[in-house]
Parts: C-alpha cells; structure tokens; sequence
C-alpha cells in the first residue's frame, strides 16, 4: 500500500508544506505506535508509519532520520508549525487525524498493515 | 576509498529545537559517500542518541565522525557532570533525565542500551565533573565484524 492511498482510506490531513497526497507514493512497510523517541528510534523499521501524539519537531527529525515513510499525529494534536518546517525540509509526509492512536492502529491493522 | 573523512559538529546544550542536525549532517555524508542504506540508519540512529545525551545532560558537546573505507567511527564528547555509575546508565530503562525531556518523548533509558546494540564497537568513558567521550564504530561490510 502507498502512503497516498491511507489518504483516502482514514480521516487524515496531510500538514507538510509542499507536499501533495497524491504524489506521496512511497510504499509502506508496516506500522509502529509509540510516544517515546528512543523507543522509536531503537524499534522502528524504515517505511513503517508511526503514528504517536507528539507534535514537536524532533518527531521530524526522528522520522528523516531512520527513513519512515509517513507520520499520523493522532488525537487531533496538532504539529507544532517548526515541526512542519522540519517535515518540508525532509519531505516527511505528516498527517493529523482526530481519530486516536488506538483507533488510527486498529485502522492501519485492518487494512492489512502488520508489524 | 582510501582516505578518511573527518566530520566535527558542535550541538548546544538545551536546544532540542536542532536536536539531529548533526546526525542529519553525518547520514547525508554517509550517503553521498555510498555506504550501505543499513550502515547508514545505525549511525544515524546511534549519533541522534548521543547527540540528544549531550543536549540534555551534557549542556552540548561535539559530534565528530571519521568515514574511512571500511569502517564509521563516531565520537561524541562533552565537558558535561559526567555519569557517577556508567554500569547504571547503560541499563534499559534508568534515567536521570529531567521532566521536560521526558514530556518530548525523550529520558526513558533507551539512549545507551539503543547505542550499544546499533554499532558494532562501543565505548564510554567518563569522569564526574569533567565530562565523557562515547566511541561508536561501524563497518562497512559485514565480513569486517
């Protein structure tokens, strides 16, 4: 599955300046759900989404950094706009979504999307 | 490639806000220098960790990487308070680090252990008062470990 296609399958908003959802065709290899860093860093496989509820900008640099193909920031937290600059100038695809992490991962689940 | 690339960053302490610009820094070199994807996210994920160890406990350091054909060797050096109990420190899940860093998502006692398993070689040395030094080598290729 592409990053586009989540798109149109969750209630995401694509928030990276510059970017379009439709040209967001990386394809995704699974997906992780954590709020620590380190966690993250340590655990997560390139071309997963992770979907957390921090919105600062190292979550931008994290994500570049081990080379993850999208990130939601889910309860409806909302980036903070420097993390959003970072996301531009790294091209991460970062979505929003009201929907939580947990319900966003069942989501993610069943659309087939594992570990 | 025979000769060696030295690479020096210095990160401010307490800035989370260019917290990984050294490690972005040292993974765009390793790219453009051709070493493998896999060798390449360990030391990203290695160097963002120490990077991260010095801003918040350190009051900044300087990130230094020498790129020879063979091998990455990362050096991470502080004048910092340094660690009273180092065997302390590299267990997972023990922390010293303040409630504002561990609010970011950061401080859970994962940044040492996260070290030690993504590099091949690992070294910390460090003086109470006077600061400390993590060395971190990666290989290339596999049949160099």
């Amino acid at each position: 599955m592409q990053v586009k296609e989540l798109t149109e399958k969750l209630e995401l908003t694509l928030v990276t300046p510059g970017l379009k959802a439709e040209e967001l065709t990386a394809e995704i290899a699974g997906g992780y759900v954590s709020d620590l860093l380190s966690n993250v860093m340590g655990q997560a496989r390139p071309g997963q989404v992770w979907v957390t509820m921090q919105g600062h900008q190292n979550v931008a640099a994290v994500a570049a950094l081990i080379g993850l193909a999208a990130v939601i920031v889910a309860g409806g937290a909302k980036p903070a706009p420097d993390t959003l600059e970072r996301a531009a100038a790294n091209d991460v695809a970062v979505f929003t979504t009201p929907l939580s992490a947990f319900a966003a991962a069942g989501k993610l689940y069943a659309l087939g999307l594992r570990d | 490639m025979t000769d060696t690339l030295k690479l020096s960053y210095y990160c401010p302490g307490d800035d989370f806000d260019r917290a990984g610009e050294a490690s972005a820094k040292v993974k765009k070199a390793l790219q453009r220098l051709g070493v493998p994807p896999d060798v390449v996210r360990r030391v990203a994920i290695g160097t963002y960790e120490a990077e991260l160890n010095v801003i918040i406990h350190a009051g900044g350091g300087t990130v230094a990487a020498e790129v020879s054909g063979e091998s990455t060797l990362i050096t991470v050096s502080d004048e910092g308070k340094g660690i009273p109990d180092i065997e302390a420190a590299l267990q997972e899940g023990f922390s010293t680090a303040p409630e504002y860093a561990r609010q970011m998502g950061f401080g859970a006692g994962m940044g040492l252990p996260n070290m030690m398993k993504c590099s091949d070689e690992f070294n910390i040395e460090s003086t109470v008062g006077k600061g400390t030094v993590i060395t971190m080598r990666f290989y290339h290729r596999s049949e160099d470990l």
